[in-house]
Parts: structure tokens; C-alpha cells; sequence
């Protein structure tokens, strides 16, 4: 029987004792899940206005897709890109399986319909109040994009913060594609799910623990870039 | 004689040729024709008021000439012909309610002025120079959605005008204003007539009418019930809408 104080303390010590090989986890689990929500953003931002400010065939087809989309399961989403990505897929030639490059690319499938599900919510209640002016003005499609993604950056900034809260906590997609491999691909999800399946709950613990504070951090480093960036708009 | 625009010179097309016309514009929404075969010209440099009972059609006229509606018969046309970008450009409006983009003042009107291509330091001159017209330089930096309702809206017509429209089409713009602010709007608004904008405007107020027009359309149920200089339709209307109006009276009637 484990005493649960005694994982607590253990972990906190290993928190403490932070050695090299929890900071190429903790670096690693980062990398990919910054690019694969920038990715995500360069996709999902322009892709999620021109449905919330455009009216064209299918659009409420396409709204009802990407809804949809925001609750993929990441399993499905990592046999996909395994079977993509495997030396018998389409892309095997391109020896990706098993490499961060494979779970950014399944990252950003998770995440890219969450961004811009949330940005075409959010482009569409704003382009109801600018539709008349913009239109008066004479705005080409790419100037109305351009100004509604502009004005609503600050709302953007927690609907990017929406997509990094998926993809930071994502396991079964990056868990298929990355294989977790020491050194490699080991993020911090996936060696949390190793090593209590180990028994080593001490170190699972710990990287919980990180992961819930790089979490919070990053949520209050975007808040506090939000806060200034309105300050600085209009000093 | 040369019948076509394209045949005429710039000049002869100036003179001949209304900068904005309509002919039988009409306009039907949920089975209903909201306008009736609506047909004017305005001439270049003119100053025409659009009035009206609440719900007679006139924002909706407003609109169809600006080219925000697509009429349901009919067209608008601009110095002759099918309006297109540049003319669509050559255009501004400034609507009963100003839509203020989510920036500064003086950001909501480099946006205007960057749409026009006006970039680097033509474009702050033009800014500063339209700001200090509108009496707003010491509101440059300040959040547009903050300023009052008269100072929004001096914002509209400025970011309007500052882009140097030929038409400036005018949505009841001082409806809600009080009297300093209505003056200083009124004053924006004729400084940019000398300048030689073309001026269409709705507006309720008949001293306003009387002050800023030089004609007037009145509508009534989505019909021309008259038209004609303003001393005349105001001062001894021909039409039974258009004297009831004038006389405070409520007019339900279908005939004018």
C-alpha cells in the first residue's frame, strides 16, 4: 500500500532535485505544443473568420463540421496520422512517424478546428456590427478578414489560449504517432501514463504537478500580454 | 448628338450627366414592396434631404443608393453608368448609430484612410488635419467606443469625410444629439459642401431641413409623396402627407 503524503513529498522532491532529463520532457512537451498551436492559429484564425464573416454555399455545413471537429478523439486522430505517416501511408517517404514533426501534426488536427470553431464565433458576432461599415467603406474580402481578426485580437488570444489548454493535456494522439521514446518523443503526458502504469508515481506525480503549473503560467503570460497589449493600443 | 457617356468628355459628363441616379427603384422584403418604383437624380454638389414618418422607407432609400441593398427592380447609377469599385469608393456614409471599430480614434481613421491607399506621412497629415477639423486632436489616443455620443459621431463624419468622398450619404446623424453637438456636426457638414461634397441626408427636424438642404424628397409608405426645393415641400406642401407633417399631425392615409 502507498501512503499518499509519501508520494506527495517524494514528488515534490523530485520537483526540487530537477535534473536534465525532466527539462528535456518538460522542453519537449513545449516545443510541440507551441508550434502545433501556432500552426494551429495560422490555420484555424483566417480559416474561422471567413466562415463567421462570409455567407457562401455550404457554409453551415462547413460550421457544423468544424463543431463537430472540436471534439475529435485524439486516438482516432493518431491512427489517422499513423496510418498517413507509416512506411505503407501516403506519407511514409517522408519518415516522419515517431518524431515530434508526427505529434505536432496531430496536435494541430486536434487543435485547429477548436481555434477556429471559436474564432468564427467570435469574428461572427463582431462582423454583425462592423457588416454596414465595412461594406459602406468598400472593403475587399481580404481587408474585412484582415480588420476583424485585427479588432478581435484580445477575444483571439483566449481562443488560442483554449487551443494550447487541448493540446498541452493531449496523451492518446502524440502516445501513437511519437511512440514515446526516451529522449525522443517522451513528453510530459505520456510519461505520466508510463510510469503509473510502472508504479512510479512519484515522478507521474511530479510531472502533474508541472504540467499544472506550466499550464497556469502560460495562461497568465498571455492574460498579462492581453492587459498590456490593450494598455499599449491605446497609450 | 452624342447620346452615350462614353462618347462625352469629363466635362460634358459632369454637366449632363447626375452624379447618382435611380430609376424605378423598388425594394420587397418578407412579400412586402417596402419601396415603389422610386426614380430621382442628383446633380453634382447638391443637398438632398430624404423625409419622412418613422417607417416611410427612408434608411431603406439610403441604402439602395449607397448600394448596401440590392434593389428588388430597378437600378442606381453612378455618372451613368453601373456603379463599380471606384465609384463604391468615391462614396461615404455615416449611419444614425457610428460603428466605431475596437481601436483608437485616430486608428479608426488611419483604417479609413488605409483602405483609400493613403499610407506613411500623407496619411498622419490627413489624419491630423481631419481630426482637428472634427475638434478631436485631444482624443486622438483615446478607445473610439469610449467618446460620447456627439463626439462618435463627429468621429463618423470625420473618418468619413477624410477620405474625400464625392457623395456623402447621412442616416439621420444628429438624431440623438443635443443642440452644441447637432451645431458642430451641421458645421462638419456644410465645410465639406463648400468644399463641394455632394450631400444626401434623412433627417426628422424640420429647422434642420430648412438649414441644410437645398431639396427634398417626402416619402410616405415607401413613395415619393413629393419633391421639390425645401421652402417650397415645407412651406406650403402640395400633398396631404407632407402637410400633415408639417402641421404635426399624424397621416395614416394610403393616398398623398
Amino acid at each position: 500500500m502507498f501512503s499518499f503524503g509519501d508520494i506527495m513529498s517524494e514528488a515534490f522532491v523530485l520537483i526540487l532535485n530537477w535534473d536534465r532529463n525532466l527539462s528535456e520532457i518538460v522542453g519537449l512537451s513545449l516545443y510541440v505544443t507551441l508550434s502545433a498551436v501556432l500552426l494551429s492559429c495560422l490555420i484555424g484564425l483566417p480559416l474561422g473568420a471567413m466562415v463567421g464573416a462570409f455567407r457562401f454555399p455550404g457554409r453551415g455545413v462547413m460550421t457544423v463540421i468544424l463543431n463537430a471537429l472540436m471534439g475529435l478523439p485524439p486516438v482516432v486522430v493518431g491512427l489517422f496520422v499513423y496510418l498517413m505517416l507509416s512506411a505503407s501511408g501516403p506519407f511514409g517517404p517522408l519518415q516522419l512517424l515517431y518524431t515530434p514533426a508526427a505529434m505536432i501534426i496531430a496536435q494541430t488536427i486536434l487543435v485547429t478546428p477548436i481555434v477556429a470553431a471559436l474564432t468564427k464565433q467570435v469574428v461572427e458576432d463582431l462582423h454583425g456590427e462592423y457588416a454596414e461599415q465595412f461594406a459602406s467603406m468598400g472593403l475587399r474580402p481580404q481587408e474585412r478578414i484582415a480588420a476583424l481578426l485585427w479588432d478581435a485580437r484580445y477575444s483571439l488570444m483566449t481562443v488560442a489560449l483554449a487551443g494550447f489548454g487541448r493540446a498541452v493535456a493531449e496523451v492518446g494522439a502524440v502516445l501513437i504517432v511519437g511512440g514515446n521514446i526516451n529522449h525522443v518523443t517522451r513528453v510530459m503526458t505520456t510519461t505520466i501514463a508510463l510510469e503509473t502504469s510502472k508504479g512510479n508515481l512519484e515522478l507521474a506525480l511530479a510531472l502533474g504537478v508541472v504540467l499544472l503549473v506550466l499550464a497556469v503560467l502560460v495562461n497568465a503570460v498571455v492574460m498579462a500580454l492581453r492587459a498590456s497589449a490593450v494598455r499599449a493600443a491605446y497609450a | 448628338m452624342r447620346d452615350t457617356v462614353m462618347d462625352m468628355t469629363p466635362a460634358e459628363v459632369a454637366t449632363r450627366i447626375p452624379l447618382l441616379e435611380a430609376r424605378g427603384l423598388s425594394f420587397d422584403a418578407g412579400g412586402t414592396r417596402l419601396i415603389h418604383d422610386l426614380s430621382l437624380s442628383i446633380p453634382e454638389g447638391r443637398r438632398l434631404l430624404i423625409m419622412g414618418a418613422n417607417g416611410a422607407g427612408k434608411s431603406l432609400i439610403l441604402r439602395l443608393l449607397h448600394g448596401l441593398l440590392t434593389p428588388s427592380a430597378g437600378q442606381v447609377l453612378w455618372q451613368g453608368q453601373a456603379p463599380d469599385e471606384k465609384a463604391r469608393r468615391a462614396q461615404a456614409m455615416v449611419f444614425q448609430r457610428p460603428v466605431m471599430l475596437r481601436r483608437s480614434v485616430l486608428a479608426n481613421l488611419n483604417f479609413a484612410l488605409s483602405v483609400h491607399g493613403v499610407r506613411g506621412a500623407e496619411r498622419a497629415a490627413e489624419a491630423a488635419h481631419a481630426l482637428e477639423l472634427a475638434g478631436l486632436s485631444e482624443l486622438a489616443r483615446h478607445p473610439a467606443r469610449v467618446l460620447s455620443g456627439g463626439e462618435q459621431q463627429r468621429l463618423a463624419l470625420a473618418r468619413a469625410l477624410v477620405c474625400k468622398p464625392r457623395l456623402l450619404f447621412l442616416d439621420e446623424p444628429t438624431s440623438s444629439l443635443d443642440p452644441a453637438s447637432t451645431q458642430r456636426i451641421e458645421d462638419l457638414i456644410n465645410a465639406a459642401h463648400m468644399r463641394g461634397v455632394t450631400i444626401v441626408m434623412v433627417t426628422h427636424d424640420m429647422g434642420q431641413a430648412r438649414r441644410m438642404g437645398d431639396e427634398v424628397i417626402f416619402l410616405h409608405a415607401g413613395q415619393v409623396a413629393e419633391c421639390g426645393p425645401i421652402d417650397q415641400v415645407l412651406g406650403k406642401p402640395r400633398s396631404e402627407a407632407a402637410r400633415a407633417w408639417t402641421q404635426g399631425r399624424l397621416y395614416t392615409g394610403t393616398t398623398f
